[in-house]
Order: structure tokens, then C-alpha cells, then sequence
């Protein structure tokens, strides 16, 4: 046998960003919005408990779904989100929320399953899902719904008929938020069609305006669904890898099989950070909310002010503006990159219902957002569209 | 509760215009540039002034901490004292602090000779002060929440998932 790609492998297409990396590098003065992470730094007292933690030579491996500790802090942490789990059984710590979804689609996909793929989505439901040998099924959302899940979308997609549903709210990348009112449909149509629900909460610390709801509590929900949390986001933790699932017991000892094949464990040094930022970073996690929270009303006015429509998106730290008339998002991405230095994600790199829109990211300080709104109005004021 | 945000907004970055203020908070830009009369007219806010990194230009700027020790009798308390200094236009800052001593004060001037000869020749001949103890200031890490290193690289590819 060569090395030959496996079928599954060569169904995945290839990055549509790769090309926006190369032009970014040409130009030594890019503002970056193009960016999926905080740009604070994980909080110091999390990043002293991993430092401290290896000091002590806490090295080697630690139970397959973590800490017992953890999982406890972890257990308290999602009452907040009126979530109920036992840390003994219905938690599991994994290398990132990332390794959390590709358990579940492992776990829970049967070749030929279909799974339905909210969007526009976070980029790895997809290939996730094909990996595991399930067939995807997309379901758009639309920007007069502000980007929210509803029943009409997911029968319009013909999501009845799927196995699992997978969606992530707060929304990556609209900004999207779903209200326990919203949910409620949503779960009923779960319920009435019998599918497990992958749902990825990994921001929902990042809610402006209101609570963030989880679909896990409702009625009749709790044992056909799977969340996914972590680190990364509200903590700011991205490259400490740290995330989690809760799930039934039975739908976590399925999971914590592939998991104690495939990682073993997650990073014992990250999972001491992770513990110290539940006991005592709260403040810190505060003080970013509203910092995004800032910068998250001081976008949306300005791209309101240039003409690029824009629903007031309550969640993560994305906004994601329609293009002008005339242009596709891509060429708008790639000639406002190449003129004006300002890297932004073209909408339709995420799925159905993302063509036309870009997908900014306000995890930048604001002295950069306000130089790249600008250079954004200059770059239209240069094409008259102002 | 506005009047906070904005406080906290002009504490970020003084030269936020109004609009820009405006925006982040959700105001109106008159109700911004109202808030930021009151707030000057009441005497919260006193002053704006850039954050200067002394160590990074060619002229010297001598700054010290003075921690200075007084005694007060019937007729002078903390408050005389403190306006008779805060006079000196060498007195970048005086504030009365607790523990081992009474003001701490700080000074500039353009040499160590010209700040020391303050200090002897203005300040400790104040009846009032019995002790001075004068820290010179050899780099600044920090001012008024501002680090001054190089800044943290932001080593965050330019796009991500
Ligand atoms: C919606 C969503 N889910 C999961 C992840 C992956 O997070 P982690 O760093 O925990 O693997 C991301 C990261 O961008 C994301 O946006």
C-alpha cells in the first residue's frame, strides 16, 4: 500500500483561506479581523497554576476524562448555563472543544447517517462528520432571521429526516445568539424527529445582552444531546488546548472510548490552568466580555454609518456586514486586503448563507478596529460607494 | 451609569473623539459631549495629558519619590501643608498616604543636581516637615496603566477558524 489519501480524505476540500494567508504576508502593515481567537492573553493567575503545576513536575498523564477536580469545578460551572451534570460520569475533558466534536461524530455517526449542518457554521462540522463516514445535510440560516436556527429552516432543509443535528450558538461566524424562546421549537422539532443534537457552546460566556440558553435544558432533551464547551474563548486559552463534553453517562463512556484510544488524556498542564481559571478568573473573564462588548457596539455602528448592513449580532466576537451591491465576498475580502491591508473572512467559506457577508472579528484592541474601519471607508469612498 | 462608561473610556484613551465614544457606548454624541462637560465642570475630570516615556528621548528628565514626614499643630493640618507644596511647579504630584510616612510626593526637574536642590532648599526648610527621603526614579514599567516595554507581540496568525 502507498500513501495514497483515503476517499474520506479527498472528499475534504481544501482551505479556501490558504490563498488570503499568502497575499496577508506580502504586506508588513495588516490589521488582522480575520482572526478566530482573544487577543488578550490567558489570565495570568491560570497561566502561574500551569507554570506552578510544572514546577512540581505534574507531567504524566491524568485519568482519560480528566482530573477529578476539574470535572467538579466543570460540574459547578455549567449550573450558571442552568445545566445539571455529574462529574463522575457525564463529563469528559478533551484536547479542545475541537477534539469534543470529533468524539461525538465518532461516537455517535454510523456511515450513512445524515447529520444536519447548521449554517453558515464554524468550519470543522463538515469533514468532521464526513471523517466519521456521515453524510452532511446543510441548513441554512438566513440573515432576515438574524442568522437563527428555526423550525421553517430546518424543514425547508429536510432535517426531519436526519439522524443528529449539530449547530453552534453563539454563533462562529455570524454572532448569532438563540434565546431560550428560540430553542424551544427547536428542541420540540428534536424531539418530534428523534435526533441527537451536537450543540457547541464554546461561547457562550461571550453572550451581550441577555442570558445564554442552552438546549440541554429543556424537557425531553437533556439525554439525546451533547454540548460542547471549553477554554479556548472565554478564557482566553486557545493554544492551551482545553475543552469539554457533557452528555448522559452512556453517551460519555462512548465517547471516553474513542477518546482513551485516540488522546489518552487531554494536557495535564492546560487542565491545571483550566482549574484555576474556574476558581478565580472570573473577574478577568468579565472585563473581557466587556471589552468585546465595546468593541462589539463600536463595529456595528461603523459599518451601519458606511452602508454595509449589518443585524445587531449578540454573541462570540464576530459581526458579519453584508458586501456592497456588485461585489461577491470573496473579491471584496481579497481587493480590500491587497489595497487596504485589512484582513476579513469572506462569508461563504462557511457554508450555505454565508455568500455575501464577511465575517470581521472584533478580538482586536480598539485602536486597530477604529485604523480598520478607516481604511474600510476610505476603500469605499475610493469605488464611490459613499 | 453612562457617566461611568464614558469616564472609563476617556481613562482608556483620552483622544477618543466623542463619535467614536458615542459608538462604543451606544449615546448620542450630545449626550457624550454633555456627560464630558459635567464631568469636567464638576472637577472630576481635571485634566488630559499625554503618557510620556522619558527613557525613550534624548533629553534627560529627572523624577523623584519624596516620601516626606510632618508634624501638625493647632494651626496647620494636612491640607496647609499639602497647598503650600503642590504650589511648586517642580511637584508633579502630592498625595497623603498611610503608613511609615505622611506625603508622598513626586518631583521633576531636568538633572539630579536641580531636583536635589529643590528638595533641600524648598521643601525640607518647610517648618513643618521634620523628614525627607528622596527616591530617584531609574525606569519607568508602567505609568498610569500604560506598560511600557515593547508591547506584547501579537503572534496570532492573521486568520483563523
Ligand atoms: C464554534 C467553535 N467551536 C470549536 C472551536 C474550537 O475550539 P477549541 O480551541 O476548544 O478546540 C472553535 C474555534 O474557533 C469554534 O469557533
Amino acid at each position: 500500500m502507498t500513501l495514497e489519501q483515503s476517499a474520506r480524505v479527498a472528499e475534504i476540500p481544501p482551505s479556501g483561506i490558504r490563498r488570503f494567508f499568502e497575499i496577508a504576508e506580502e504586506r508588513d502593515d495588516v490589521i488582522s479581523l480575520g482572526v478566530g481567537e482573544p487577543d488578550f492573553s490567558t489570565p495570568w493567575a491560570a497561566r502561574d497554576a500551569a507554570i506552578k503545576s510544572l514546577e512540581l513536575g505534574k507531567t504524566s498523564y491524568t485519568a482519560n476524562r480528566g482530573m477529578r477536580e476539574l470535572r467538579e469545578a466543570i460540574a459547578e460551572y455549567v449550573t450558571r448555563f442552568d445545566l445539571a451534570y455529574d462529574p463522575d460520569g457525564e463529563i469528559i475533558v478533551t484536547t479542545g472543544a475541537s477534539e469534543a466534536v470529533d468524539l461525538a461524530f465518532r461516537a455517535f455517526v454510523d456511515p450513512g447517517d445524515t447529520v444536519a449542518v447548521v449554517e453558515p457554521a464554524y468550519i470543522s462540522y463538515g469533514p468532521g462528520v464526513t471523517f466519521a463516514g456521515g453524510e452532511v445535510l446543510p441548513v441554512p440560516t438566513r440573515e432576515e432571521d438574524e442568522f437563527r436556527l428555526t423550525v421553517d429552516a430546518l424543514e425547508r432543509a429536510g432535517a426531519a429526516d436526519a439522524d443528529a443535528l449539530v449547530y453552534c450558538y453563539p454563533n462562529n461566524p455570524t454572532g448569532a445568539v438563540m434565546s431560550e424562546t428560540d430553542l424551544e421549537p427547536v428542541a420540540a422539532f428534536a424531539r418530534e424527529h428523534d435526533l441527537a443534537v451536537f450543540a457547541d457552546e464554546i461561547y457562550a460566556e461571550l453572550t451581550y445582552e441577555g442570558e445564554h440558553a442552552s438546549i440541554a435544558a429543556f424537557e425531553g432533551m437533556r439525554e439525546r444531546t451533547v454540548v460542547f464547551n471549553g477554554f479556548s474563548k472565554a478564557h482566553a486559552m486557545t493554544g492551551l488546548r482545553l475543552g469539554y463534553a457533557l452528555a448522559p453517562e452512556s453517551a460519555v463512556d462512548a465517547m471516553n472510548r474513542v477518546h482513551q484510544y485516540s488522546m489518552l488524556s487531554a494536557p495535564t498542564t492546560a487542565q491545571y490552568a483550566a482549574l484555576e481559571a474556574l476558581a478565580s478568573c472570573e473577574g478577568e473573564v468579565e472585563s473581557m466580555v466587556e471589552q468585546y462588548d465595546r468593541r462589539r457596539r463600536f463595529v456595528l455602528s461603523r459599518f451601519e454609518e458606511l452602508g454595509m448592513p449589518c443585524f445587531e449580532a449578540r454573541g462570540a466576537f464576530y459581526v458579519f456586514p453584508t458586501v456592497p451591491d456588485g461585489f461577491d465576498c470573496e473579491t471584496f475580502a481579497e481587493e480590500l486586503l491587497r489595497e487596504k491591508g485589512v484582513a476579513v473572512v469572506p462569508g461563504n467559506v462557511f457554508g450555505a448563507g454565508g455568500e455575501g457577508h464577511l465575517r470581521v472579528s472584533y478580538a482586536t484592541g480598539l485602536d486597530d478596529l477604529r485604523e480598520a474601519l478607516a481604511r474600510i471607508e476610505s476603500f469605499l469612498t475610493e469605488r464611490d460607494l459613499l | 451609569m453612562s457617566e461611568r462608561e464614558v469616564l472609563e473610556l476617556l481613562r482608556e484613551n483620552a483622544r477618543y473623539g466623542t463619535d467614536d465614544i458615542a459608538r462604543i457606548t451606544g449615546l448620542d454624541e450630545d449626550d457624550v459631549e454633555a456627560t464630558i462637560a459635567a464631568l469636567e465642570e464638576a472637577g472630576v475630570v481635571r485634566g488630559y495629558q499625554a503618557v510620556v516615556d522619558w527613557d525613550e528621548l534624548e533629553d534627560e528628565r529627572v523624577r523623584a519619590v519624596v516620601e516626606l514626614n510632618v508634624t501638625l499643630d493647632r494651626e496647620t493640618g494636612y491640607a496647609d501643608i499639602a497647598s503650600r507644596l503642590a504650589r511648586f511647579p517642580e511637584v508633579t504630584a502630592l498625595r497623603l498616604v498611610s503608613g511609615d510616612y505622611d506625603f508622598d510626593m513626586e518631583v521633576e526637574g531636568d538633572s539630579i543636581r536641580e531636583v536635589s536642590r529643590f528638595v533641600s532648599e524648598k521643601v525640607a526648610p518647610v517648618p513643618e516637615i521634620t523628614q525627607t527621603v528622596t527616591h530617584y526614579v531609574m525606569t519607568a514599567y508602567k505609568e498610569n496603566g500604560i506598560e511600557f516595554g515593547d508591547g506584547d507581540e501579537d503572534d496570532r496568525l492573521s486568520y483563523s477558524p
